[in-house]
């Protein structure tokens, strides 16, 4: 039963498959046969697990700012920004 | 300020309203800096990038339909302005490149002519021990920086756009001007790749 589960979807076709699960964008059946594999194999648990903390992480990376010299040459810009 | 919609910061720009112009600037210019970051390779020219577009935004304003939001507006006219500098410096995008092969490392993987586990894990990921919160630490932000910047033009784009940025699929490929299913697989391939640099340097850092 478990060897059943695995084999409908090697661990090498499902980390190809992660994003279009994550986004829900698999059929019906591949969603099934992902999941049933996920049940079943825990090192595709521990990868599917990294690849949403991975994501998590991205989102939050500290924001970036422009130097005070950009800003200041972009105040002068806006000033001067011609009327029409 | 915040509370500004669309419409009236638009009439704000117009009317020469130097605080809204300035607060806008300030909220996203980090954005801007980012998406600038995946074209051109200095920290100097994605502020020349971030620049330009911003006056570019200010030249345009005219030609703005609200067919989507006003950020998201601002956020593709970046993209054509880092394409155009990247071009310039004869780093074309090709939208198409090295999306070829796998998201893993095909030796983690067993044969096909394994007789019991064919194509499964030869190689198990290990699990991660740090805590989440401390993948934000300014040694493992390096890391993450660097494998972002290792990726191609087009996979760092959208990664960008989708996951640091948190905007919607739709709105990347509105203003990255690709379909969903190369947006989808650019995403993957980027992930992909982001994480295994993330493993390579756990695997080194939990192992002391």
């Amino acid at each position: 039963m478990i060897g059943e589960n695995l084999a409908e979807m090697p661990c090498n076709e499902l980390v190809e498959l992660v994003t279009e699960y994550l986004e829900d964008r698999l059929s019906p059946q591949d969603r099934a046969r992902f999941e049933a594999h996920l049940s079943a194999c825990e090192a595709c648990r521990t990868y599917l697990e990294q690849f949403r903390q991975t994501v998590r992480v991205l989102g939050r990376l500290p924001e970036d700012s422009l130097s005070p010299q950009a800003r200041e040459t972009l105040l002068r810009a806006f000033r001067d920004w011609p009327r029409h | 300020m915040t509370a500004l919609d669309d419409g009236a910061l638009i009439a704000a720009l117009r009317a020469r309203d130097e605080d809204v112009f300035c607060d806008l600037v300030a909220r996203w210019s980090g954005a801007m800096l980012r998406i600038a970051r995946a074209h051109v390779m200095t920290r100097a020219a994605a502020e020349d990038v971030v620049q330009e577009a911003w006056l570019t935004v200010l030249k345009s304003l005219d030609r703005f339909e609200h067919r989507s939001a006003f950020r998201t507006w601002v956020l593709g006219i970046v993209i054509n302005v880092a394409r155009a500098r990247a071009r310039d410096e004869r780093k074309s995008l090709r939208l198409d490149e090295d999306v070829q092969g796998g998201s893993v490392d095909p030796s983690r993987f067993l044969p096909a002519e394994h007789p019991r586990w064919p194509h499964h894990w030869a190689t198990e990921p290990a699990k991660w021990r740090t805590p989440e919160q401390d993948l934000l630490d300014d040694e493992t932000r390096a890391v993450i920086a660097a494998a972002i910047d290792a990726l191609p033009a087009a996979q760092r784009e959208v990664l960008v756009l989708r996951d640091v940025e948190g905007l919607s699929s739709s709105d990347v490929c509105n203003i990255a001007r690709i379909t969903d299913t190369n947006q989808r697989v650019l995403l993957h391939r980027a992930r992909s790749r982001v994480r295994a640099a993330l493993e390579r340097y756990l695997a080194a850092a939990e192992a002391v």
